[in-house]
């Protein structure tokens, strides 16, 4: 059976975990349009080649980020998604401070 | 065609005949270029030329005639979907292909066997009781049968009440059908060769060229080609070909697996599907059992087959028939399935003026490949998205209005 390396728990079987999608760019839903939903909702890259997505190792509901070649089926790398998410995002804070957001 | 057939049987000679034209060089214009030579674009190439008259057109590929996904599909044709666009759209190509052998003076060896769906739960009867209501309305043969009746068909079947999921109805489509999928795919490309479409296979689509919004020509690794309209029909890299226009499609691909046994004596006469247990099981004229299909469980350009699936798929088929315990596996393949989030393929208009779409054909593309080349030629012949393909425009999804087809064999996976 293929394997994974989950960050938390080393490498395990394939079937212990499930897909979550491409990693996309978080931005504020509250400014997002009919358009921007259904692009966010439905539309993805689907690239062959190198994408950053995410996945759950089930048993223990870790989710964490891999880059992973969908031609080879090669994982590159596996790592926690601290690393690409390193702060928490405040949306009302932010628009409450003035930002733009 | 049988007085051609008499005729051919009573010469001296039995000069071979040539299929296709001889590839010639590519033009640097054409009217039409069709991006994939699947069943889809030949069968577009084939309307174009036949009922339109238009034939200064490209039917181009990076491999060859029929090598894609239309020789990866399990050849299951019907038309007992769920949703009144699905099963009217579906239920045109059925009726195309009952007439396609006598149309191409070719023999694509359809074989009206049926196709029977197995429920395991009152759920299950529900949902089939739906579907036969909807497609007798929309004049498709649907109905719903017990267990005496499947018995009767399917006389194999395991059908004990201590099965793990006992089968407690089924559904019967007596407009199922199987049809050899390459002899599909080379009657249209053949008719459409005949009428002047030129068919350039190993000329691969590295770019397309957009200008004003509008698309004007295609980079092939044999020279540029300007053109009026592209088609797109490339099922397994929709999304790949569409990024070279700039388009972005609600697409994600993954290899779907089946697989083939040895030959036996004639035993099984329908077409029988699971989704309960995720299986679909047929027995070829040749007598091999067709046995569909497991879907990798994440998206995939790579067609190899695991070892998993084919566990899965056999544990599935050895609930349904005990018999083929013994049966040696003789062939395995994967084909890339570009899945909709509803279901429903993707083919009409697109953001790009006079780029065309026929994509998103997931599970179901083979049964659809008449009426979408059909509905597909009308549309670049007139400029005008024809009625029967409107609700499966990729405006949709900016609407929210999915086309949601649980009547689809993945939509049970």
């Amino acid at each position: 059976m293929k394997q994974l390396l989950c960050p938390l728990n080393g490498l395990r079987n394939i079937s212990e975990f499930l897909y979550g999608g491409e990693v996309h760019e978080l931005s504020d839903p509250r400014d997002y349009s009919a358009k921007d939903w259904a692009e966010h909702v439905f539309f993805d890259e689907n690239r062959a080649g190198l994408v950053l997505e995410w996945w759950c190792h089930r048993p223990t509901s870790y989710w964490f980020i891999a880059e992973r070649n969908t031609i080879t089926d090669e994982v590159v790398r596996s790592f926690p998604s601290s690393e690409i998410f390193t702060h928490r995002i405040d949306f009302d804070q932010r628009r409450d401070r003035g930002e733009h957001v | 065609m049988p007085f051609g057939l008499l005729k051919y049987g009573l010469r001296k000679k039995y000069p071979a005949e040539r299929h296709f034209t001889p590839t010639k060089p590519l033009k640097s214009h054409y009217d039409v270029v069709i991006i994939g030579a699947g069943g889809h674009g030949s069968a577009i190439a084939y309307y174009l030329a036949k009922t339109h008259g238009i034939t200064k057109v490209a039917l181009i590929d990076k491999g060859y005639l029929g090598g894609g996904n239309t020789a990866r599909n399990t050849a299951v044709i019907r038309s007992n979907y769920l949703t009144e666009a699905g099963v009217k759209f579906y239920r045109d190509s059925v009726e195309l292909y009952q007439n396609l052998s006598n149309e191409f003076g070719y023999n694509i060896m359809m074989e009206n066997r049926g196709q029977l769906t197995l429920a395991h739960s009152d759920a299950a009867i529900r949902s089939f009781r739906w579907r036969a209501e909807v497609n007798q309305h929309l004049g498709v043969r649907s109905e719903l049968v017990d267990r005496q009746a499947i018995k009767a068909m399917v006389p194999n079947l395991n059908l004990s009440e201590n099965a793990r999921f006992p089968v407690l109805a089924g559904l019967w489509h007596a407009d199922g059908a199987t049809a050899r999928h390459d002899a599909v795919v080379w009657g249209y490309a053949r008719g459409a060769c005949q009428r002047g479409v030129e068919l350039h296979q190993l000329t691969e689509a590295q770019g397309i060229d957009v200008e004003g919004g509008r698309v004007v020509g295609v980079r092939t690794n044999r020279g540029r080609i300007r053109c009026g309209v592209v088609v797109q029909a490339v099922a397994g890299a929709s999304s790949v070909v569409g990024q070279m226009a700039g388009i972005k499609l609600p697409i994600h691909s993954f290899p779907l697996q089946a697989m083939v046994t040895q030959p036996y004596k004639p035993i099984l006469t329908p077409h029988v599907s699971s989704p309960h247990v995720h299986v679909y099981v047929h027995q070829t004229s040749r007598g091999e059992f067709v046995i569909g299909g497991g879907s990798d469980p994440y998206p995939l350009y790579h067609t190899r087959a695991t070892l998993d699936q084919k566990e899965i798929l056999s544990a599935a088929t050895l609930e349904l028939f005990p018999f083929l315990a013994q049966a040696k596996i003789l062939r395995q393949w994967a084909g890339t399935t570009d899945m909709t989030p509803d279901y429903s393929p993707i083919m009409g208009l697109s953001p790009v003026e006079n780029y065309y779409l026929d994509a998103g054909w997931g599970t179901w593309g083979f049964k659809a490949t008449p009426i979408s080349g059909k509905m597909m030629a009308e549309l670049v012949a007139t400029g005008r998205v024809p009625a029967l393909i409107e609700p499966f425009e990729l405006e949709r999804f900016y609407r929210f209005e999915q086309v949601n087809e649980a009547g689809a064999t993945a939509a049970s996976h």
